[in-house]
């Protein structure tokens, strides 16, 4: 049944994993995202649905303990924060590569380096535009509340197996940290290994003898096969970028000046727009929910239809602000604002921004 | 001479032997001589005789053997360069009952997976690790490895591994052994027909005590040669290895039953 609970960002995308009907989670301590592994060690979810959890030895090991059970067919997820994500980076673009499904996410911090433990939003571009080697793409879903943290995951899976394709939750230390009312979804059972086995016949179970068998690789030594398969590729991430861009307007109908923002950005530049809507400046609010697929076409869209500049708004020193000037396309203002290195920004310096770089600039 | 059939010269009658059915018919892409092919039959025998093939799911690693799914009847994966025992941990946690291993190199298994080998090991995963120790990089043309022995020539070492700058070759078989998580670890080799013999026993060994549920790893090792890679024809690399790899790298059972074997 549906429960509604006050829950950390990162416990309830935890428990979001167990009820989504995950067969395991793979991880490795880092904050501010060791509450995933903590929650479900505490929560026993072996004795709950079945599903295992291992504390790996690194990230490394994490993501490639995904890739085999991933690639035997099972739901599995792994998560981390910025200096580990870059340490799983090749076995996602392997994941990529051999086509299977599985749920990360990165609840992002501070950078360069070890940077600082603080909320940050620098990892977009290793996000949306690969991160790991070779030309692949990855669905990229960013929840902006505790409520979206939980309910991307099971939305997460749904994608991952439907285009066979890592999926990654992109939170950050506010989402992840912050506590919330979340209403739980209703818990969906683990698949049985014979539905596994019917319902993903490319997965390695173990080959029936006389049949053929399966193989799991990103390798082709041809280079003409693997312009092919990279075509195929191609074909998938057009076909998401056609079906399954997410975002949502916030007083966007009469707006002059629209904010464009994710994650925790977006929610404090909702209330940036109620500030600006009380000094009489027409604000509106482009919430991203996926920032791979972007939503360029919309973007065009409400550019045409007489809004008079765009300010991106992410924490960040100007990463997400390349697509949308790349969505205008020159056709209105364009500029950024953002704190970074783990500073959070306040909804006044936002609305300043707004005055100064876009209505005054 | 030219009237005469494949079919009409291997009579049913006059067949001693038949390739098994769990290596596939492609042309093995190894050089002639090399102990991968070898390896890589006998353990399909195993699985094979041992009625394992509907549940075994294989690992390739990178190396010479990343094409190992090519030849290898059976569901197989292919991992990232050393992560093969992350990977086969990864399936064998979701599918307990299954048979998995995974089949390296020794720059794959002990040295840019050694993490993934030491930590597998010592988490006791239910799992056979099959281990090709030539001393050197052969796939990517004959670089020194972690097992390279003191002074042997490498590209990466053209005047003789110099063990105060290179470091010592790594005897990661006897170091896993130490661990609690191995229960079967031995070192064999394939290069006679009476090696082959043997180390098809330890391989059988290794998968009977992953059937059967025992406690942790089952770890082969084979020292075998890259004659390619050592610049040798295949009967001098042979010769070679007698002379020079097998006094480092002793060959025989280290651990059985879980028990260190007393030397
Ligand atoms: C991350 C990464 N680093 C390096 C390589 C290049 N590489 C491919 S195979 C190999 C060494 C393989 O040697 P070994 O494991 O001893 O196997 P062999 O070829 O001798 O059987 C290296 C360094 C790679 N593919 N991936
Ligand atoms: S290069 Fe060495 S390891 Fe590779 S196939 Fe040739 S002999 Fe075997």
């Amino acid at each position: 049944m549906s429960e509604l609970k006050l829950m950390k960002g990162n416990e309830a995308l935890a428990e979001a994993v167990i009820r989504a009907g995950a067969d395991a989670y793979f991880g490795y301590p880092i904050t501010p995202q060791s509450e995933v592994i903590e929650y479900l060690m505490a929560e026993k979810p072996h004795e709950r649905t079945g599903m295992v959890v291992l504390q790996a030895e690194s990230e490394i090991a994490a993501i490639n303990m995904v890739y085999g059970a991933a690639g035997s067919g099972k739901k599995v997820m792994t998560s981390s924060s910025s200096p580990g994500i870059s340490l799983k980076q090749e076995g996602i673009s392997y994941i990529a590569g051999a086509e299977l499904p599985c749920l990360y996410a990165n609840v992002v911090r501070g950078g360069p380096g070890l940077g600082t433990i603080q909320p940050s939003q620098a990892d977009y571009f290793q996000s949306t535009k690969g991160g790991g080697h070779g030309d692949y793409r990855q669905i990229v879903l960013a929840p902006a509340s505790v409520q979206e943290m939980a309910d991307f995951v099971k939305d997460g899976f749904e994608l991952a197996f439907k285009y066979r394709i890592p999926v990654l939750i992109l939170s950050d230390g506010v989402i992840g940290q912050m506590m919330e009312k979340v209403e739980l979804f209703d818990p969906i059972p683990r698949l049985t290994d014979e539905e596994i086995k019917e319902k993903y016949p490319w997965a390695t179970t173990g080959k029936k003898s006389g049949t053929e068998r399966r193989i799991i690789t990103s390798l082709d030594l041809d280079s003409h096969k693997m312009e092919q398969h990279n075509l195929k590729l191609q074909a998938k991430y057009n076909e998401i970028t056609e079906k399954e861009v997410r975002y949502e307007l916030l007083d966007c109908d009469d707006a002059e000046y629209l904010f464009v923002a994710y994650g925790s950005s977006a929610r404090i530049a909702q209330k940036a727009v109620k500030l600006a809507r009380a000094k009489g400046i027409k604000a509106g609010l482009f919430r991203l929910i996926t920032l791979f697929p972007f939503p360029t076409v919309k973007m065009r869209e409400m550019c045409g239809k007489g809004i008079k500049g765009f300010l991106a708004v992410e924490m960040s020193s100007g990463q997400m602000v390349e697509d949308v000037q790349l969505a205008v396309n020159g056709c209105s203002k364009v500029a950024h604002f953002g704190r970074f290195g783990g500073v959070v920004h306040t909804p006044e310096e936002v609305l300043e921004a707004l005055e100064q770089k876009i209505i005054g600039g | 001479m030219s009237d005469i059939t494949l079919d009409q010269i291997i009579k049913p009658e006059n067949l001693v032997y038949t390739k098994t059915k769990l290596m596939t018919d492609k042309v093995l892409s190894y050089c002639p001589g090399c102990g991968h092919g070898t390896a890589h039959r006998i353990t399909m025998e195993v699985i094979e005789e041992l009625g394992l093939e509907e549940k075994t799911i294989g690992i390739a690693p990178v190396g010479c053997s990343v094409l190992a799914y090519e030849f290898m009847n059976i569901d197989m994966q292919q991992a990232a360069h050393g992560r093969a025992p992350a990977v086969a941990t990864g399936i064998k946690r979701v599918w307990p009952e299954k048979i998995v291993f995974s089949y390296q190199g020794d720059g794959d298994l002990a040295a840019i997976g050694t993490n993934e080998t030491i930590h597998a090991c010592n988490r006791g995963e239910k799992i056979v690790i099959i281990f090709i120790n030539n001393g050197i990089y052969g796939m990517t043309g004959g670089q020194m490895a972690p097992t390279t022995l003191p002074g042997m020539k490498s590209s990466t070492s053209p005047y003789g591994r110099d063990v105060n700058v290179m470091g010592n070759p790594l005897k990661v078989t006897e170091l896993v052994a130490q661990l609690p998580g191995t229960y079967f670890v031995t070192r064999q080799a394939v290069h006679t027909p009476a090696n082959v013999r043997k180390t098809k026993r330890a391989i059988k060994m290794a998968f009977e005590n992953q059937r059967d549920g025992k406690p942790g790893v089952s770890f082969v090792e084979i020292v075998s040669n890259c004659n390619s890679g050592w610049k040798m024809t295949p009967r001098d690399a042979n010769t070679w290895m007698e002379e020079n790899m097998f006094p480092f790298y002793p060959l025989g059972d280290i651990k059985v039953d879980g028990k260190l074997v007393q030397k």
